[in-house]
């Protein structure tokens, strides 16, 4: 059933049509003015502002790897975050830990993990995948770099934006 | 005396060319920071103080852009469109006074006695650059959009013509420097009254001049194809109009063109209706070079208002739809004008 919606019937002022133009004008000049004189602030000037304090805690910026309390990267290369991740930004070459080591019981650490920034989508799968709590998606958001390779973070970099984490997963440490 | 014609003549080109080509780089600037305080945003801000150097900036953009030209396009009329989308805005302001005297050489490049029929025969040249470019272009937007803006400015030079002629009723000869004297003399046309209070004619004459004055206004931004008339370069419907086909410098010259035709349109309105060059209480070159200069610093600040007005208007208004657009042209503004005439004609006659 199609429904006719009846045209409004104008009075002569409105169909004079010049006071609501006025009334327009008004209205941005209103809005002009207030700028002007910087009554209205909506604008922030990025590099010189910025909202990082502001930044919520669920904000998804740069993935990174962790150290835990002992200093030891978290990861154990299990590769689960490598498999999941959508865009394959990761990669992960594991290695085994010499058997003195004192985390010889974690067996695998990563020998070279790389994220490469180009394709990560800051989807947090890998954050949300990893049974080890080993990556964590940082609030870094500027990532720039001349070149691709530069827009790839290898492990040392992940690191460095990482930190340390303080944690529940404990079950490495040596008392257990 | 002749060779000092010629010689003050060049001077003038120059000066009058330099400042208008500025006058349209920052008119482009002045577009962008006005649209964005209108839309609380802040606009280009940070090429030099306050994005003053933004023009420069973008100018140099533009050239280095790679200038394509698509391969079944008629080159000769491609090419041939963008100037002739510039010059005739350039070429309208030559007969314009843009001040009284400086130095005791009068303030306008030619003061010819046909003033505004050259002004109309060289601003309806401006439809050719559009049209050919929709033309050359061999593609169905531009085409539209070049269709467009031959029927829009056909339609809306009637009313710009019939809308001056209760002015040259009243000057009696059509040089523009004779416009503005007879508005030092007798008042702006925008406001007849001034100067005279007493005479209930030239208070009636008041209704007629600004009916004039809005038809005028409206006809001129309808030829300028600025919003709420610019229906040849409908982004949205047109995907850009007439210069969908053109990049790099060739582009910015149908917006150069545009801002030109804006400037002048200005000019000419401020010339025909705000006193040219007169500002109540300062006197006329005659009375030393500063005064001169003063005069042209007004001329150019009522024109600066003008074109603000014409932004103003831009971003706040919604645009036409086209047999609206038609309709306002043929059916409402050509019949109003053509009425104010007999009006002024009637007052005249009655008065004397
Ligand atoms: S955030 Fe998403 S895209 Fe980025 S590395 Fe993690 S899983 Fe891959
Ligand atoms: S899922 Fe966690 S532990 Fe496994 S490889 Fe990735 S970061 Fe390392």
């Amino acid at each position: 059933m199609s429904v006719t919606v009846p045209r409004p019937k104008l009075n002569w002022r409105e169909r004079l049509y010049l006071p609501a133009i006025v009334a327009g004008l008004a209205i941005t000049f209103k809005h002009f003015k207030n700028m002007l004189l910087g009554r209205t602030k909506v604008t922030m000037q990025y590099p010189e502002q910025k909202w990082d304090s502001s930044l919520p805690d669920y904000y998804r910026g740069a993935p990174a790897l962790v150290r835990d309390e002992d200093g030891r990267v978290r990861c154990v290369a299990c590769q689960l975050c490598e498999f999941i991740c959508p865009p394959r930004a990761i990669k992960i070459i594991p290695d085994e830990i010499p058997s003195n080591d004192r985390f010889a019981k974690v067996e695998k650490y990563p020998e070279e993990f790389d994220i490469d920034m180009i394709r990560c989508i800051f989807c947090g799968m890998c954050e949300e995948v990893c049974p080890e709590q080993a990556i964590f998606l940082r609030k870094d958001y500027a990532i720039t770099g001349f070149t691709r390779a530069e827009m790839v973070h290898h492990k040392e970099k992940l690191l460095e934006i990482g930190g340390v984490m303080h944690g529940v997963v404990l079950k490495w440490n040596e008392k257990k | 005396m002749d060779s000092f014609l010629i010689i003050t003549s060049l001077l003038k080109i120059v000066a009058i060319l330099f400042l208008i080509l500025s006058m349209v780089s920052y008119a482009v600037y002045a577009e962008r920071r006005v649209s964005a305080f209108i839309q609380d945003r802040l606009g280009p801000n940070r090429v030099g103080p306050a994005g003053l150097f933004q023009p420069i900036a973008d100018m140099f953009k533009l050239l280095l852009k790679e200038d394509f030209t698509p391969r079944n396009v008629n080159t000769f009329y491609y090419w041939l469109a963008p100037c002739l989308a510039v010059m005739p805005a350039i070429i309208t302001i030559a007969v314009v006074p843009f001040g009284s005297t400086l130095f005791g050489v009068p303030m306008v490049i030619a003061d010819v006695n046909v003033g505004i029929l050259f002004v109309f025969a060289i601003a309806s040249l401006g439809v050719y650059g559009i049209v050919l470019a929709g033309w050359a272009s061999n593609s169905k937007y531009p085409f539209l959009g070049g269709i467009r803006s031959s029927s829009q400015m056909i339609s809306y030079e009637l009313s710009l013509g019939l809308a001056v002629i209760p002015i040259f009723l009243l000057v009696g000869n059509l040089r523009l420097t004779s416009v503005v004297r007879y508005q030092i003399e007798h008042g702006w046309f925008i406001a007849p009254f001034i100067g005279d209070w007493t005479n209930p004619w030239k208070w009636l004459l008041t209704i007629p001049m600004i009916i004039s004055f809005i038809v005028f206004a409206i006809a001129i931004f309808a030829e300028t194809n600025r919003l709420p008339f610019d229906l040849p370069e409908a982004e949205q419907e047109l995907a850009g109009g007439y210069n969908t086909e053109y990049s790099s410098m060739k582009f910015a010259l149908f917006f150069l063109g545009e801002y030109a035709a804006m400037i002048t349109g200005s000019a000419i309105m401020v010339t025909l209706f705000f006193g040219g060059w007169h500002f109540p209480g300062i006197p006329d070159g005659s009375r030393g070079w500063v005064f001169g200069l003063i005069n042209i610093a007004v001329f150019f600040a009522k024109v600066a208002a003008l074109i603000f007005v014409f932004m103003w208007v831009r971003w706040t208004l919604p645009r036409f739809r086209y047999d609206q657009l038609m309709r306002l042209g043929w059916l409402f503004f050509f019949e109003i004008a053509l009425v104010n005439i007999f009006i002024v004609a009637a007052i005249l006659s009655l008065a004397h």
